[in-house]
């Protein structure tokens, strides 16, 4: 049976099945426990399982991230929160030195099935050091899967598939589609989802509107920027093909390059920062694999290189949105 | 009663009192347009909105011995310390409206308050305030300066790894530092007893071998002594010091927690430690003022801030491209 559930009961549902289908699936976080979750993520999970399956932590991230890599050295499969992607500069050393190459330092030797999960994304007024949008940075070093859900369906599934992988996993959540009711949400991003466990491959993008003219590429919140994008040039004559990564990390270079090859033309739009990112990491793909397709030359919006600024009119200048899109596409066509 | 004047007793009480209907008055316009469906990037202050009523004594039992050449360093709940470190509160004021004469032209909010002027400068991140205040310790050394520098953290900030280590380097190095410990029991929705090894944060000084005090900010008078001794003694090249404070929490960890996690009696034993109402008492009950004194001093400071709102209320916005200014100095 599916039901319509908001993304963060998704993912609630998601651990909960899987802790319910193995004992060494346990929780640790900062208000993961009697809050649910400051992003509502583990919503009823300390009533169900109880305060040794679900461990509110002291702020103390370099302890329990460093202590999930541990406990995962012994057979364990810990899932550990971490508020907002912004507040991991305090444990980063574990991440990138620890769990992300423990695998390969040991050959292969060495099991690190670990998630990681975390909030994403501005348009709230949270300013610098609570709207960053980071995933890049994760992306970028060798050893972590990087999950970026766009919808309660694949929230579930890939959540479930995050904590069955026998590698690090870091999951990453935006606010501005988890449907908290308190924070603004797509209506869109709270679709049909089965009761049932199921699992969704990584590195399988999905094409969330066809189209003949130009590929946009995108993932998270921005998936819906561009579709509302798709709708208004459809008016003008203008087909959208939107692509909605799912995962960075493995890249679904395939499914991107078949749709350049249709189209012609490639537009990358991304909430993290322009340079050294996605952006340029995609149009880089397409320029090394598929660069006698292109019709015009490749464009991308992103975060123009500056912290996300608080005030409102601020803030919104520097975010991608439906209309920039739009703007740019009528420039490539 | 201690060795202060009434003149200073009730300078506290002012500051103390501005900084209660500074907090309650931003906690009401908050809400405006974040109705009938709370909406958190809504109304006059969007964002995240962390106050501070009920710890007003830490920071004005601490700052009235500081001068405008000494520092403090502080986290997201720092309103208080902001008030009684002397910033500008007309610029502060129109920050946390995203106006553009706010501190920063309404980049940064409220969260990220700086006013060079007075040395006063805070952060988002929990456990960042530690290093940056030994930092300002450091440069007093190397300048041959009297000034001194004061980390302010919440009891949860204590269990990062940055109070540790700042702990120990200020200590070995005998820096002119004052470690502040705002205990108000809940690190967001957890509470002390649950994070901590050690009922005391205060305790831990004796691992690095520097004095620690704790001490109930239901009395600011008591914060005031304690805070007096480690200032002069950080001013005197004696070398750091750990105060944990007691204080109380009135409202939520920000605006709009309903606080499921927290028992009402929790609740309401923080509104029966309330320092301001426990000063307000001991200044009828001295006869240091008539209720009707306190009360005009009362209406001048309303008068105050309510102008200071209106000035932040009326203000303009920035305009948007200048979002891509000041991400260096000189521009790229």
């Amino acid at each position: 049976m599916a039901r319509k559930l908001p993304m963060y009961m998704a993912i609630a549902e998601a651990i909960s099945q899987e802790m319910e289908r193995d004992s060494s699936v346990f929780v640790m976080g900062e208000d993961i426990g009697a809050y649910g979750g400051i992003f509502g993520a583990t919503t009823g999970l300390l009533d169900k399982f109880g305060p040794d399956r679900v461990k509110d932590t002291p702020i103390s991230e370099s302890a329990f991230i460093g202590g999930a890599l541990g406990a995962a050295s012994k057979g364990m499969r810990p899932i550990v929160e971490l508020m907002f992607v912004d507040f991991f500069g305090v444990t980063m050393d574990q991440i990138y030195n620890h769990i992300a190459k423990v695998t390969y330092m040991s050959n292969g030797n060495v099991k690190v099935p670990v998630v990681i999960m975390t909030a994403i994304g501005a348009g709230y007024s949270d300013a610098a050091q609570h709207s960053q949008t980071l995933y890049g940075i994760f992306a970028h070093v060798p050893g972590l899967k990087v999950v970026v859900p766009s919808n309660s369906y694949d929230a579930k599934g890939l959540m479930i598939s995050a904590i069955r992988d026998d590698n690090p996993v870091m999951y990453f959540f935006h606010k501005g589609l988890q449907g908290l009711g308190w924070m603004p949400s797509p209506e869109e991003a709270a679709v049909e989802v089965p009761e049932e466990p199921y699992t969704i491959p990584f590195g399988k993008a999905k094409i969330v509107r066809e189209g003949n003219d130009v590929s946009v590429v995108t993932a998270s919140r921005m998936v819906y920027e561009a579709l509302w994008a798709a709708e208004e040039l459809e008016k003008d004559g203008v087909n959208v093909e939107v692509i909605d990564l799912r995962t960075l990390v493995p890249l679904d270079k395939e499914t991107i390059l078949n749709s350049v090859a249709k189209t012609g033309r490639l537009l990358v739009v991304d909430e993290d920062y322009l340079s050294y990112g996605l952006t340029g990491e995609i149009i880089a793909l397409v320029a090394e694999n598929a660069l006698s397709s292109l019709k015009a030359p490749p464009r991308r919006i992103a975060v123009p290189d500056v912290p996300l600024p608080y005030s409102r009119p601020l803030e919104k200048f520097v975010l991608p949105s439906k209309e920039k899109i739009v703007k740019l596409v009528k420039e490539m066509m | 009663m201690p060795d202060i004047s009434e003149q200073t007793l009730l300078s506290l009480y002012k500051t103390m009192f501005k900084i209660r209907y500074y907090e309650e008055t931003l906690g009401k316009i908050y809400y405006e347009g974040k109705s009938p469906i709370f909406d958190i990037s809504a109304g006059p202050i969007p964002g995240e909105l962390h106050l501070s009523s009920g710890q007003e004594s830490s920071a004005v039992g601490v700052c009235v011995h500081l001068k405008p050449e000494d520092a403090v360093v502080g986290t997201h709940r720092i309103h208080h310390f902001a008030i009684a470190k002397g910033v500008d509160l007309k610029a502060m004021t129109a920050e946390i409206f995203g106006k553009r004469t706010g501190l920063s032209a309404g980049k940064g909010g409220h969260m990220h308050l700086f006013d060079p002027k007075v040395n006063f400068s805070c952060s988002g991140i929990v456990g960042a305030s530690f290093p940056q205040a030994v930092g300002v310790g450091i440069a007093a050394r190397q300048q041959g300066a009297d000034y001194v520098a004061v980390a302010v953290g919440g009891e949860g900030a204590a269990n990062q790894g940055t109070f540790h280590e700042s702990l120990n380097l200020a200590a070995l190095w005998k820096l002119p530092v004052i470690f502040v410990i705002e205990d108000n029991s809940w690190a967001v929705s957890v509470p002390k007893d649950k994070t901590t090894s050690l009922s005391r944060n205060s305790e831990r000084a004796k691992a690095y071998g520097i004095p620690g005090v704790y001490v109930d900010g239901k009395d600011v008078v008591a914060v005031y002594e304690v805070a007096k001794e480690a200032v002069e003694r950080a001013r005197n090249g004696e070398g750091p010091s750990l105060i944990e404070v007691k204080v109380y929490r009135l409202r939520g960890h920000f605006e709009g927690d309903a606080q499921v996690y927290r028992p009402k009696e929790d609740l309401e034993q923080a509104m029966a430690n309330d320092p301001v109402k426990y000063l307000e008492n001991q200044i009828l009950s001295r006869n240091l003022q008539s209720e009707q004194e306190l009360k005009e001093l009362q209406n001048d400071i309303i008068a105050e801030i309510d102008e200071i709102i209106e000035y932040a209320r009326q203000s303009e916005y920035p305009e948007p491209q200048e979002a891509l200014e000041n991400v260096f100095i000189g521009g790229d």
